[in-house]
């Protein structure tokens, strides 16, 4: 067992401050040291996409990282994605479409497309799809989620008068 | 599913991580740049190195800019930074935000590295095809100084190189490509992001109708990606058009020496590498 180092970060706004072994994945140490379970881990080697989280405004697969790595980094998981009892329209939208069933994927396709709509409030079919392809749902299916992401970048829009 | 322990090193400048690698190699050290495949061969304990030298904190590696006649990318240069072509870097900047949407998907291109996919060298690599097929060379930085290797020499296997253990590439620079070059690239793979089964890479200039300074790349066929001689030569003998496009296709089919394996048979190779080729050729009238 090697040393533990400390780490600190801010998530969802709250600054974090943790130690762990290097070897920590990110995504186990949100989970473990922060206690956000939200984002959830199939595969764990950066296969299906559920453990996506936002570094720096980025996607990016947390389990693909180390925590030692996330040094001062700002990080929104699922978690931080309503305002309080607000829901986002990305999540309003997945509920409304019935986006999900079992709900295992859902965080990571949530924290894929709100960073993506953040980047490009507008994007093509075409664009959606390849971005969705990202991540691995097996039991909705993807048209649904497809419907509420187009949703809810319209919400946004208009939310936002773009 | 989880990484063995290691020992966790950043340096902040190349001086320092080449030291710590002169250092640390002996002792099973290893570089990390974006991780996107060392971490999961750690988690599949494929990969146990003792110690990782994260280069991700050294500035000087961030850096990918125009100099002189080439297009310089640093080690920690990820992916979707070449998705808008860098400025000034005119065709060759174009070409590789085309290939680029063919490497994984958006969240792996955010932390992975063009400098690590080729210190990676893997068959199916679109990058380590680009530099094979555009005639990249790689800057190689170690305690002992610097040198300078063709991409045509540095591959030499499957997910095997000329780089020493204690050695780190510090950047890869790709000539830029005359403002007249046509480009096309191909790729089959089985899903969107998924490695390719077969990639080629073609680029020339035109001059009254006819192809110049072919360049005809073939990746994830053979144990290394390479240029097919025969292929260019091919593509060099006539009037630019369909029929001259099939010709060098089955030209490179009939010249690459194919992986084997129960699952992709060396036959189905050859048959793909002729429709990437010549998919390619097409591309490259747009």
């Amino acid at each position: 067992m090697t040393d533990l180092v400390e780490v600190k970060f801010t998530v969802n706004g709250r600054d974090c401050r943790i130690e762990v072994e290097p070897r920590r994945t990110l995504a186990d140490a949100l989970r473990e040291e922060c206690g956000l379970t939200g984002t959830h881990l199939g595969c764990e080697h950066g296969v299906c996409g559920a453990c996506t989280i936002s570094l720096n405004g980025e996607a990016v697969r947390s389990c693909l990282m180390f925590a030692v790595q996330a040094r001062g980094a700002t990080i929104v998981t699922v978690e931080g994605l309503a305002t309080g009892t607000r829901l986002h329209p990305l999540q309003k939208a997945f509920i409304e479409h019935h986006a999900l069933q079992c709900g295992f994927c859902t965080p990571g396709f949530l924290m894929l497309s709100a960073t993506a709509l953040e980047r490009n409030p507008d994007p093509s079919d075409e664009e959606l799809l390849e971005l969705l392809s990202s991540n691995l749902c097996r039991c909705t299916g993807y048209k649904n989620i497809v419907a509420a992401v187009k949703a809810a970048a319209e919400a946004m829009r208009k939310e936002s008068g773009r | 599913m989880k990484p063995a322990s290691f020992s966790y090193h950043a340096p902040t400048s190349v001086a320092e991580a080449v030291a710590l690698l002169a250092q640390l190699a002996p002792e099973d050290g290893r570089v990390m740049a974006g991780g996107q495949t060392l971490i999961p061969m750690m988690a599949f304990r494929l990969a146990r190195p003792r110690h990782v030298i994260d280069v991700n904190g050294i500035d000087e590696l961030r850096h990918v800019a125009v100099e002189g006649s080439t297009l310089s990318i640093g080690a920690t240069v990820r992916h979707a930074m070449l998705e808008r072509p860098v400025a000034g870097s005119g065709v060759l900047g174009r070409l590789l935000a085309d290939v680029v949407r063919h490497i994984a998907h958006p969240p792996i291109r955010a932390r992975g590295t063009f400098c690590g996919s080729v210190a990676n060298s893997d068959p199916a690599s679109e990058w380590c095809l680009v530099a094979a097929t555009l005639g990249a060379d790689i800057v190689i930085r170690s305690s002992r100084g610097e040198r300078v290797v063709p991409a045509g020499r540095f591959f030499t296997g499957i997910m095997a190189n000329c780089l020493e253990p204690d050695e780190l590439i510090s950047s890869i620079r790709i000539p830029l490509l005359p403002d007249d070059t046509r480009f096309g690239f191909h790729e089959v793979s089985r899903r969107q992001g998924d490695f390719a089964m077969a990639a080629a890479l073609v680029a020339y200039r035109m001059s009254g109708g006819r192809a110049l300074e072919p360049r005809v790349g073939v990746g994830a066929i053979e144990a290394s990606p390479r240029r097919i001689a025969v292929a260019e030569d091919t593509l060099a003998s006539g009037a630019r058009g369909p029929e001259l496009f099939r010709a060098t296709a089955l030209a490179c089919g009939g010249a690459v020496d194919p992986m084997d394996d129960e699952e992709m048979p060396a036959q189905y190779r050859r048959d793909l590498v002729r429709a990437v080729v010549e998919t390619a050729l097409e591309r490259s009238l747009a």
